[in-house]
This record gives C-alpha cells, sequence and structure tokens, in this order.
C-alpha cells in the first residue's frame, strides 16, 4: 500500500507533468526565460488530464464517503452549472468543501454591499496579483455574465476611479499585509466622490483575501485549467503558465540532490515519518520537562521568523508577467518581502492575544457585512478542526500538534504571534522540504513547483496533502483579513 | 435555604430599602455598612502607560490592579485621583509570564493576587513578600492561553482557571500542581465563574455558545448543560443576592440572565445590546441592574435594568476605546463603577454623572395611519397638563392605555413610565388621499418623450382638480422642451406666417407627432431619425427602424433567456445590473436636448452610441432631432432655423434654480409625489442641482408612501427609474423567496428544485413533467402547478388541475 502510493506518485511525477514539461522545454539547464517567452506562443494542453497536475486523476475522484460527497458536487453542479477543479480537488475534502462553498457563494452571488460584477472584477484583480490565471479566467466569465462592462476587461485603466483606488490596498494585503495602516482604509473611506463605503470595503477585503487565499490552494495543488475554455465569450483566455522544471533550481542544493533519485527515498522517508510520529508523540506528552525561559520563547519566535526568510529568496527578480495578466495589476514588482528582514522600520510583532478573530475579526466583519463573520468563523473553523486520526497509513493518531504547527507556521511569516505557541515546535514538526512548500504556496504561490509538492512527506497520501493545502490557505486569509479589519477597527476608534 | 452571608456583607435585612428613600441618604446608609470608612469621590481617570485587559479591585475598595499585555500595576483609589501604589512588572525584559488576560484580586486575603498569562501560565502574586517581585507560584499546566481566573468566594486557597485549551482547572495554592481538571469536551473555556452562594458550584462559558454547570467535587463530568448563545459566551456573572440567577453575555450581542433553580435552565430576561458584550457585572444592591461593556466598536459602558431591556438606564462614555474591565468598586455599594479600558485609561464612575439614555430619549410619538388618522402617545402628565384637550380614550380600534406598574420594592426609580396615546381623526373628505393613489397610477414617468410625458402628466393632475401641479407639468414642458406642441396649441394662427422659424417648426410638429404616437414603432423610429440620413427620406427611415427593431431585440433576448433559465432570485439581480449602467449611460445623450439644435446633428456619431439603449427608456433627444431633420422638406433652410432659434431661446439650464425651489417647495408642501415624479421625468437635466441626500429623502419618502397604498408595482418602477444608487439597491435586496418541499414539508435550503432531505424533485409541472427551474406558478387552492406557459395554455382549455386532483383551478 505505501509503496504502491509513492510508486504512483513518482510514476505521475515522470509520466505526466515532468515529463510533458521536459519535452517542451529541453535548454532547461540555466535559464527560465527562453522557455518562459516561448510557453505564451505554444499552445498550452494541460500537463495531466485531471483537475490537478499534482494528483493523479483517480487519487481525487477515489471514493471515500461516496454518497455524501456526490450529493454535494451534484447540488454544486446544479446551483453554479458547472464543476470545476478546485471543487473536485476539494471534494475530496467534503466537510470542508460544504463549508467553503457556502461561503463562497454567499460572498460571490447573495445580498451584499458590491453590485455582482464588482465582485468578480475584484476576484480579478486578487488573482492577478499571483497570476493566477485560472481563477482570472474563470472570473472573466463570470464577471461578463453577470453584466460588468467589457471594456474594464481591457486593464486597469479603464476602470471606473473607485476600483481603482482598491489597488493599493489589494497589494498590500496580497504581498505584505502588516504594511497597512488605518490611513489606508482611510483613504479608501474619505475621498469623497470615489469613497468606498465601510461595509462596501469589508466585502472588498474579504473577497480579496478570499481570492489570495485561494491562488494559494490553486497554486499549491496544481489545479489545471478547465477542460472547456471556450466558453469565455470572445474575451481571450490567458495562457496559463506553466510549470518549468527550472524553477526547481532555487530549491535546497542538498534537498534537491537526495529527492531527484525517488527510489532510495522510500526507505528514508519512512523512517522520516516514524520520527515525525515519534516528535509529534512526545511533544503532546511531556509538555512540562523542557520548560523554556522566556527569552527561549522568544528567540524561537524570532528564529522561526529569521529562518523561513532563508528558505528561498531572491533569484526571482526578473519575472516576466504575461501582459494578459499584467493588465489588472499596479506595481508588478511588489512581491512578499519578509517579515523578518524588515530593515530600518521596525514594525511590531502581532499578538494575535489583542487581536482575535474569534473575539475582534468576527464582530467587526460581521457588523459591517452581515452573516459572513459566521460562514467565515463555521469555515476557520472546520479547517482548524478537521482530521482523520490519521497519518500516511497510521491510523489513530491526534495530529492536533502537527495543524497547529502549520497554521501557527503561516501566520509566523505574516508577523503574527501566539503567546501560548512555542515556535519550537515548528521546527521539530516541519521538515525543511515542506517549509519550503509552505513558504511558497503562501507567499508566492505563483512559483510553486509540482517538484516541491512531491518533496515533502513522501510518504503521505495526496488527501492528506491537500489537507495541508487547506490548512494553508485557511491561515493565509485569516492572517490577510486580521491585518485588515485591525487597521479597519483602528479606523473607527 | 437562606443564603450565606460572606464576610463582610451587611445584613440581609438592609436590602430592602424602599425605592423613595432619596439617594445621598442610601449613600450614607452603605457608607455605614463599610464600617464608617464611607466611600465618597467624583468621575476622575488617570493615564495608564499601556492599554489594560482587565481590572479588580481589593476588598476594601481602596485600591484597584490593573493588568494588559504591558502592565501590572497597583493604583490607590483616593478622593481625588488614583495614585500609583505599586508596579508588579519588575525586570529589565519582564517575561510573557507578566502579559495578562485577566486578573482577579482575592476577595478574603488582601495580600492575594492571581493572573491569568497569555502564554497560558497562571500566577499567583503575594504583596506581602518583601523582595520587589511579588511572584509568588506558577502553574504552567494549560497548553494555551488562560482567558480567565477566579477565586473561591469564601475558599482562601482555591483558584479556578479557564483556558483556549478547553479545559479548567482547580489549584490548591498549597499545592505546587492543579488538584483537578475539568474538561468541557468542547471548546476554549472563555469564563470561569464560583457561585456566589453555593460553595460547590461553579458556571463555565465556551467558544461554542455553551454553558456548564460544574461541580468542583466531580471533575470527570459536568451537572448540567445548555446553549446560552450564539456563538462564543464571553463572560458570566452570577447574581450576588439571588442564588438562581446568571447573566451571560455573548458575541452574539445579547445579555441573557438565566433562572437555573428549575431543572432545566430557564432565560427570564434578555437584553439585546449593540455590539459584542466582553462583561457582564451585577449591580450591588440593585437587583434587576447589571452593567455592561463590550468587545468591539462599541466604547460605552451601559448599565441595564433587564426588565427595561430596550434602553439602558444609564451609560458611561468616558473611553475613548473598548472597555476591557468593568468592577463595581464595593461589593455593596451601587454608586461606583471602575473601569479600565484599551485607550490606556483607568476610570472611576460616578452614578450621578452618568448619562441617562432615558432622558434624551423621545417620550412621545406621532404617527399618521394610512387614513389620515393622527395617532400621539406621549408622557400621561404631559397629556393630562393639557386641559385644554381632552385626551381620546377609548378608541374603538385599539387599546391605547398602558402603564406601567411599578414594583414597590425598586430602590431606584425610574421617570414615571405610564403613558398615554390619543388619537386624532380626520374627517373623511380632507382626509381622502385618492388623489395621491390616482395620480400615482395614472402618471406617466419614462418612455415617452419628455414633451408627452408632461402633456400627460399634466393632464392627470388637472383632472384630479389640482391645478397647480397641472401648471407646474405646463411650465416644465415649456422650459425644458419648448420646441413642444405648447407653443403649437397657442401659437396657431401664427402658423400661416412663415415670417419666424418656430411657427412653422410647430406646424410640422402638429403634423406628425400625433401621428407617431400610439404606434408602437414609434420609439424606435425617433431613434431611427436622429440620424443625419433622414433628412433625406422617409423611406430610408423605415430601413433603418428595421434595423433597429433588430437591435433592441437583440439585447433583449439574452435577458429574457436567462430569467427563463436560471435560478429566479439571481436573475433578478442580474437585471438589475443588468440595466443600471445602460440607465446611467442613456443619461449622457439626455444634455444633448439642452443643446443649440444645430450641434444635434453634428453631435450625431455620439448619438449612434446610444441608440443601442434600453427600448424603454425616453428618447426624448429623438423627438427633437426628428423635428429638426425633418425641417427641410417645409422648404427651410436647416441653418437659418437653426440659428433663429439658438438666438431666441433661454439655454433651460436658465430655469433650473426655478425648477429646483419648486421641487423643494412641493417636498415641503408634503407632496413629495410631485417632487419625485419631475425628478424622474426631467433626469439629469434636474439631477445635478439637487444634492444627492434630499433626493434620498424624496425617493424614500415616496417609495414608502406607495407601498403603504399597496402600490407595488409603482413603487417598484420608482425604484427602477431613480437615479440614485442607494434607491437602486432597494430592489437588489431580499430578492430570495423562500419555498418548502412539497413532500416533505420541510424548507428547501439550497436549490428551488429539488429537495436535500427527500431527493426528489419538488417543483415538477403538472402538464409536461418536467423540473421547474424559473418562473413556477401554482394554484393556491390545490398547490399543483407547473411552467407559466403550461398552466397558462392548459387553463385556456380546461378549468380543472391537469395534476388531476379535481380542483377548479383559477388563473387570473
Amino acid at each position: 500500500m505505501k509503496r504502491g502510493s509513492a510508486a504512483a506518485m513518482a510514476g505521475g511525477g515522470a509520466g505526466g507533468g515532468a515529463a510533458a514539461a521536459a519535452g517542451q522545454y529541453r535548454v532547461c539547464g540555466n535559464c527560465r526565460k527562453v522557455p518562459r517567452q516561448e510557453k505564451r506562443v505554444q499552445v498550452s494542453p494541460p500537463l495531466t488530464r485531471g483537475p490537478s497536475a499534482f494528483i493523479p486523476e483517480n487519487e481525487v475522484m477515489q471514493a471515500n464517503g461516496l454518497d455524501e460527497r456526490t450529493n454535494l458536487l451534484v447540488e454544486e453542479y446544479s446551483t453554479s452549472g458547472r464543476l470545476d477543479n478546485i471543487t473536485q480537488v476539494m471534494s475530496i475534502h467534503t466537510q470542508y468543501l460544504e463549508s467553503f462553498l457556502r461561503s463562497q457563494f454567499y460572498m460571490l452571488r447573495m445580498d451584499g454591499p458590491l453590485p455582482l460584477p464588482y465582485r468578480h472584477y475584484i476576484a480579478i484583480m486578487a488573482a492577478a496579483r499571483h497570476q493566477c490565471s485560472y481563477l482570472i479566467n474563470m472570473h472573466v466569465d463570470e464577471f461578463l455574465k453577470t453584466g460588468g462592462i467589457a471594456e474594464w476587461l481591457n486593464g486597469l485603466e479603464y476602470i471606473p476611479q473607485r476600483l481603482k483606488n482598491l489597488n493599493e490596498i489589494n497589494k498590500l494585503l496580497a504581498h505584505r499585509p502588516w504594511l497597512i495602516t488605518k490611513e489606508h482604509i482611510q483613504k479608501l473611506v474619505k475621498t469623497g466622490e470615489n469613497n468606498w463605503s465601510l461595509p462596501e470595503l469589508v466585502h472588498a477585503v474579504v473577497l480579496l483575501a478570499h481570492y489570495h487565499a485561494l491562488a494559494s490552494f490553486v497554486f499549491g495543488s496544481g489545479i489545471n485549467p478547465e477542460r472547456d475554455p471556450d466558453t469565455s465569450n470572445g474575451v481571450r483566455l490567458i495562457a496559463v503558465n506553466n510549470f518549468c522544471v527550472c524553477d526547481l533550481a532555487n530549491d535546497n542544493n542538498i534537498e534537491n540532490a537526495s529527492l531527484t533519485s525517488s527510489n532510495f527515498g522510500i526507505a528514508d522517508s519512512l523512517s522520516e515519518l516514524e520520527a515525525l510520529m515519534e516528535r509529534m508523540k512526545r511533544l503532546q506528552e511531556d509538555k512540562e520537562d523542557e520548560e523554556a525561559s522566556q527569552e527561549e520563547m522568544d528567540t524561537r519566535f524570532e528564529k522561526e521568523k529569521k529562518e523561513s526568510l532563508l528558505v528561498i529568496s531572491g533569484a526571482f527578480d526578473d519575472e516576466i508577467v504575461s501582459t494578459d495578466v499584467s493588465r489588472y495589476i499596479e506595481d508588478p514588482g511588489f512581491g512578499y518581502k519578509d517579515f523578518a528582514r524588515r530593515g530600518e522600520d521596525h514594525l511590531p510583532t502581532f499578538r494575535a492575544q489583542d487581536y482575535t478573530w474569534e473575539n475582534h475579526g468576527f464582530s467587526l466583519v460581521n457588523r459591517l457585512y452581515s452573516d459572513i463573520g459566521h460562514l467565515l468563523d463555521e469555515k476557520f473553523r472546520m479547517v482548524y478542526n478537521l482530521t482523520y486520526n490519521t497519518m500516511a497509513t497510521h491510523e489513530d493518531v491526534d495530529t492536533t500538534t502537527l495543524r497547529r504547527a502549520l497554521f501557527n507556521y503561516v501566520h509566523c511569516m505574516y508577523g503574527i504571534r501566539y503567546d501560548d505557541y512555542d515556535y519550537g515546535e515548528v521546527n521539530q514538526l516541519l521538515e525543511r522540504s515542506l517549509k519550503v512548500y509552505i513558504k511558497t504556496v503562501t507567499c508566492y504561490p505563483e512559483r510553486t513547483t509540482k517538484r516541491m509538492y512531491d518533496s515533502y512527506w513522501r510518504q503521505f497520501k495526496h488527501s492528506e496533502k491537500v489537507h495541508v493545502n487547506l490548512l494553508l490557505m485557511e491561515a493565509r486569509m485569516q492572517a490577510e483579513l486580521l491585518y485588515a479589519l485591525r487597521a479597519i477597527t483602528r479606523h473607527l476608534t | 435555604m437562606p443564603p450565606a452571608v460572606p464576610p463582610g456583607s451587611e445584613p440581609a435585612s438592609r436590602r430592602g430599602v424602599p425605592a423613595s428613600r432619596p439617594a445621598m441618604e442610601k449613600m450614607s446608609r452603605s457608607g455605614a455598612a463599610l464600617g464608617g470608612a464611607a466611600l465618597s469621590g467624583r468621575t476622575m481617570f488617570c493615564h495608564l502607560d499601556a492599554p489594560a485587559n482587565a481590572i479588580s479591585v481589593c476588598r476594601d475598595a481602596a485600591q484597584v490592579v490593573v493588568a494588559g499585555r504591558n502592565i501590572f500595576k497597583i493604583y490607590g483609589i483616593e478622593e481625588e485621583q488614583f495614585v500609583e501604589k505599586l508596579n508588579l512588572r519588575v525586570g529589565r525584559k519582564p517575561s510573557l509570564n507578566f502579559s495578562c488576560a485577566d486578573v482577579v484580586w482575592h476577595q478574603m486575603d488582601e495580600n492575594l493576587l492571581a493572573t491569568a498569562a497569555t502564554n497560558g501560565v497562571v500566577v499567583t502574586w503575594n504583596l506581602g513578600k518583601p523582595s520587589r517581585n511579588k511572584q509568588d507560584q506558577l502553574f504552567t499546566e494549560h497548553k494555551r492561553t488562560v482567558n480567565k481566573v477566579c477565586f473561591h468566594p469564601t475558599e482562601v486557597y482555591m483558584l479556578l482557571s479557564g483556558s483556549q485549551d478547553g479545559y479548567m482547572k482547580c489549584f490548591d495554592l498549597r499545592k505546587k500542581d492543579s488538584v483537578s481538571t475539568f474538561s468541557g469536551q468542547s471548546e476554549s473555556v472563555r469564563d470561569v465563574q464560583f457561585s456566589i452562594r453555593d460553595y460547590f458550584t461553579f458556571a463555565a462559558t465556551f467558544e461554542n455558545g455553551n454553558v456548564q454547570l460544574w461541580d468542583i467535587r466531580r471533575p470527570d463530568r459536568y451537572e448540567r448543560m445548555f446553549t446560552a448563545h450564539n456563538g462564543p459566551v464571553f463572560c458570566c456573572d452570577w447574581h450576588p443576592e439571588d442564588r438562581g440567577w446568571l447573566a451571560t453575555g455573548g458575541r452574539d450581542k445579547m445579555v441573557k440572565v438565566w433562572d437555573m433553580n428549575t431543572t432545566r435552565a430557564k432565560e427570564i430576561y434578555c437584553v439585546q445590546t449593540i455590539a459584542s458584550v466582553a462583561r457582564v457585572k451585577w449591580r450591588p444592591e440593585c437587583k434587576h441592574h447589571i452593567a455592561t461593556c463590550s468587545m468591539m466598536v462599541d466604547h460605552n459602558i451601559y448599565v441595564w435594568d433587564v426588565r427595561r431591556p430596550f434602553i439602558p438606564s444609564a451609560m458611561f462614555e468616558e473611553h475613548k476605546d473598548v472597555t476591557t474591565g468593568i468592577v463595581w468598586r464595593h461589593l455593596h455599594d451601587p454608586y461606583f463603577l471602575l473601569s479600565g479600558s484599551k485607550d490606556s485609561t483607568l476610570y472611576q464612575h460616578i452614578f450621578k454623572d452618568a448619562s441617562q439614555p432615558i432622558d434624551r430619549a423621545n417620550p412621545e410619538g406621532l404617527c399618521y395611519s394610512l387614513y389620515g388618522d393622527l395617532a400621539f402617545a406621549a408622557k400621561e402628565s404631559l397629556i393630562s397638563s393639557d386641559s385644554n384637550r381632552k385626551p381620546y380614550i377609548g378608541d374603538r380600534r385599539h387599546p391605547i392605555f398602558f402603564k406601567r406598574k411599578l414594583d414597590p420594592t425598586e430602590q431606584f426609580e425610574y421617570i414615571s413610565s405610564s403613558s398615554a396615546l390619543s388619537v386624532f381623526e380626520t374627517d373623511v373628505e380632507s382626509g381622502s388621499m385618492d388623489w395621491f393613489v390616482h395620480t400615482a397610477k395614472q402618471y406617466a414617468l419614462a418612455g415617452r418623450p419628455l414633451a408627452e410625458l408632461c402633456d400627460h402628466n399634466a393632464k392627470v393632475a388637472k383632472g384630479l382638480d389640482r391645478n397647480q401641479v397641472a401648471q407646474t407639468w405646463t411650465m416644465l414642458r415649456i422650459i425644458y422642451s419648448s420646441l413642444g406642441t405648447v407653443s403649437s396649441a397657442n401659437l396657431n394662427h401664427s402658423m400661416g406666417k412663415g415670417s419666424a422659424a418656430l411657427p412653422l417648426m410647430n406646424s410640422f410638429n402638429l403634423k406628425d407627432i400625433p401621428s407617431g404616437l400610439g404606434s408602437e414603432s414609434r420609439l424606435d423610429r425617433s431613434k431611427g431619425e436622429s440620424r443625419t440620413e433622414n433628412i433625406l427620406l422617409d423611406s430610408s427611415s423605415t430601413l433603418i427602424n428595421n434595423e433597429d427593431n433588430e437591435e433592441t431585440e437583440g439585447s433583449d433576448v439574452p435577458a429574457d433567456y436567462l430569467l427563463g433559465d436560471v435560478e429566479a432570485d439571481e436573475d433578478d439581480l442580474y437585471m438589475m445590473d443588468h440595466e443600471n449602467p445602460h440607465a446611467e449611460e442613456q443619461e449622457y445623450s439626455l444634455p444633448q436636448e439642452a443643446f443649440p439644435l444645430r450641434h444635434e446633428i453634428v453631435d450625431n456619431p455620439s448619438a449612434l452610441d446610444h441608440l443601442q439603449d434600453k427600448a424603454d427608456s425616453p428618447h426624448v433627444s429623438g423627438n427633437e432631432a426628428e423635428t429638426v431633420s425633418l425641417t427641410p422638406v417645409e422648404s427651410f433652410s436647416l441653418i437659418s432655423i437653426s440659428h433663429s432659434l439658438y438666438e431666441n431661446r433661454l439655454p433651460s439650464d436658465f430655469f433650473n434654480p426655478i425648477v429646483r425651489d419648486t421641487l423643494l417647495f412641493y417636498a415641503e408642501q408634503g407632496d413629495v409625489q410631485t417632487a419625485v415624479s419631475v425628478l424622474i421625468v426631467l433626469g439629469d437635466r434636474i439631477r445635478k442641482e439637487i444634492d444627492e441626500q434630499t433626493q434620498e429623502h424624496w425617493y424614500t419618502s415616496y417609495i414608502d408612501l406607495l407601498q403603504r397604498f399597496q402600490l407595488w408595482n409603482i413603487s417598484n418602477e420608482v425604484i427602477k427609474l431613480s437615479t440614485c444608487r442607494a434607491i437602486n439597491c432597494l430592489n437588489q435586496a431580499s430578492t430570495t423567496l423562500h419555498i418548502n418541499c412539497s413532500n416533505c414539508k420541510r424548507p428547501m435550503s439550497n436549490r428551488g428544485w429539488i429537495c436535500d432531505r427527500c431527493r426528489q424533485c419538488a417543483s415538477m409541472c403538472a402538464v409536461c413533467h418536467h423540473v421547474v427551474k424559473g418562473l413556477f406558478v401554482w394554484c393556491q387552492g390545490c398547490s399543483h402547478g407547473g411552467h407559466l406557459q403550461h398552466i397558462m395554455k392548459w387553463l385556456e382549455t380546461s378549468s380543472h388541475c391537469p395534476a388531476g386532483c379535481g380542483h377548479l383551478c383559477e388563473y387570473t
């Protein structure tokens, strides 16, 4: 069983994406540019059949809780008239999918302060920050269907000033949410003719955060473009970013070396898994024996923060953004900059206890955009508590510490610190290749590669990796929301 | 069971102080209860260095401890000011153990304090220690933030904590570890409180909305549990006197009072506040009073009488940021309240300085009925003092008298809250609103050229004997479309002379416009004729008409198609959105009409863009173009006409201020109908003159009136035609229609045609037996139905229900 899944994965890697990609770009030795530029000229077929490029189709379609799941999918199909790949991949986690769809449906289609085409356009703007052509295409469609003005799709110069004003906050939210201040909010709310009302702004912020996070999921799970992309009402579809094998060149070298040969990785990863479980057990059982001092805790957080910036950096400066995407973004050079490396301006750590989602965020968001709070609350709760008590092939495992480590690590990269969390745990539980993956998926998802996806937790099932993606996505969304809502609260007081 | 009297409390007999006793006396009495040291002071505050998270008072009411992430200090409460007594936050780099989420001062031992740290540590502090660091014991058993700590009210060494990790722990301060651990089996614990009277009981509130009661001796299982709130319950407080009462406050903005004496916890009072409730504290000596503060947005502290949940009985508005901690200064003194806040201040509030919203509340109510009756409710005293007018008592329709009985045991008196209601009837004649209904129904607001609209409306007004309004409409037409038929009617005699351009134009109008009226193609035609080519020939214009027809059809079809196909409520939204941009776009074309006519022709390329507008919008410019373009047929030079016209006319903008004043006048008179109708008909011509808010106000008033008269269609039309964004939105809200499944009779949650529960398609068409998605019409008698078209067709030929149930369905 173990062997089977590993082999399937390895096979998928070789036969599916990697082979196709390698066939296309033979000169992948040192330069990305050449294939990248060519790429747009070429027609780019999906790397593999099925909803995801990372996950074999039969994995997604496998039958767990088939009945319930089918129902949900039928329902979704009958509402939206389609079953997109995101939904299909997420349907591995039926419970979660339900609350995800409900909140997404609410923010896109139900009563709300913003007109429908606006909502889709904001989704486009958000997805464009991560060059997520999949989401852009999807919402270009929706935008036109809901009566949006086609001219807007020509780019940001064609949209009303009011929407344009949203650019700044979109940019910050996507890459460096800790920079959002109440002045940004004031600028949006008090600009005379083009001002946003607070409910509208909250709606927009929720949408932005949702789509930034969803972009993470799309790249993190290697979601394939929809099979029938002809339905876009004549608007030219954006060529889907293919994953170039060379992207991996920036990975940690040692890992790369060990990962390239998948054969001896199996035995290796088996012991890895055992070790991980051992560590989890230890963490759960004895809390007291290693009573860390205050300074120790501080340094652990700082260390985690610092280390996160070593994980990947640089080497991506000369990214080429296709014009199809770039027309929706302003200042494309603005990207994630490590929270830890903040230079001279000292930004205080966000203390999670001082502005929590449960106490503060919820109340504010629900006040200004009624009911969304409940839906988001349910979704966060769902993803945080979702567990099947399994790890790879082991059953009856309490994965709480692991899930918490993932969630908090994402927040850590955004400078949010939990007083009651020992960041040493992160170090013990999350291996380096996983950290690389997390960092990439949350901070610059557009750089995610299948290699990264495959290289961590090689013993784990795909469904578990999708679970990880869900956690990352929601943690990211919550982090963005917390920063934005805190700024709005400060504006209000 | 007689309640055990806690040390330091006054005898129970003291509590029943009659309500009439003046406050000062009460104060001195409670002072006496404190053993001679009467509490006194004033409203005062001091700045803290950092935001406070919680505060607690010492038993002697002379000191208060303030705790927060970066502050942990004890202040002495003196007559005029707070004096810093002690800073407990020592050390160069204070650890997270000093970062407090909660603090509590022991009510038996004044040297003993406990804090809950954000990193999950419970710390006790002994003020009697000689060293600078007063930290006593450290319990690091919780894995997550500790939200609350609570000392046992009578037991010195017993401390209880509740944490985010879902556990509550009971500590014996003489031991190093916890004595017992209680697992809530659910989510995070937000508050724990020992019962004041029941030695062994404590209450715990949870993030999932539950409240649990525990017996301290039985850590295995809670005694009882109930769901108190929707969402987290942030706080709870036992009533100091009434043993069975527990107050809870939650994120759902409610404060609830539970009677725990019965087997099932019963909600006896509920106060709805405006923000999530962070703390609740019963007011000492006042059975029904409770103080609350909120966690977000609202910075005030309210004191409620739970029996009167609609308006707070007192309010403290000093804080500039959210209040995080409130505590009554002394266990038996109801006049002093201390509070700490995120704005880094510590306040002492004195009750006599509190603002009383009841004073500011408007105790009079006034309302017109549909039939013009006027109801007036006011305090009884006000009405009876006015002896001239007899209060209308004994109304035939409704009971009108409402009086609250005052509780004789109540100590704090209200302003008398009895009130009387008077109803003034208007006599039937003058109060008749028939004219309003008729006018609303008959007015034409859009879809025709301005001149016609004005004409029509003037006629309507005249027909109802409202000459002034009729005159106004006529004037509007003259102002904004002086080329119209007005002058033709008046100036017919000058027609034959042919000396001036104007009369001749009119002669043409007489011939042409009426012929265009009534015929359905007229709209398209006028559209088509605004093109330059039409100057030449009639035949060519018909050609273009055809094109136009196609165009309009083309734009209409997708909308219809969608309406039939996709879920109905979505479509309504869709339709609205689809229209709005058009309405706005189309407005750009309107000003052309105010330009000199010559420019109309030059402007045509731009006018072409607007030809694709919805067919039902007023095509005023078209009409104008028609007159011009066809003039040459009358053997007059186009150029000369235009020139002379231009010179003779004042720009209609010139009259805008006057029109605006007219509208304001009508609105002022209460005839908002005229104001709104003119506003709609004139559209952009006048819109800029009147500020948005006034317009919005008019619109809402008019829509409200229309709805009171159940003129739904008209009110909808007005909403649709309005140019205010706020008004336009009205149609987009609450477009959901909730339906039940026809099989299992349960609400259908997601889709209109398939039921989640019984997995059947609920809405089948009785005629074609297919699922109906979209418009579903059904008989209210037998509840069978189906596709609108099918049912219509069926009932043309048959009078019985298509389902064969034998019901004689009616379709109207």
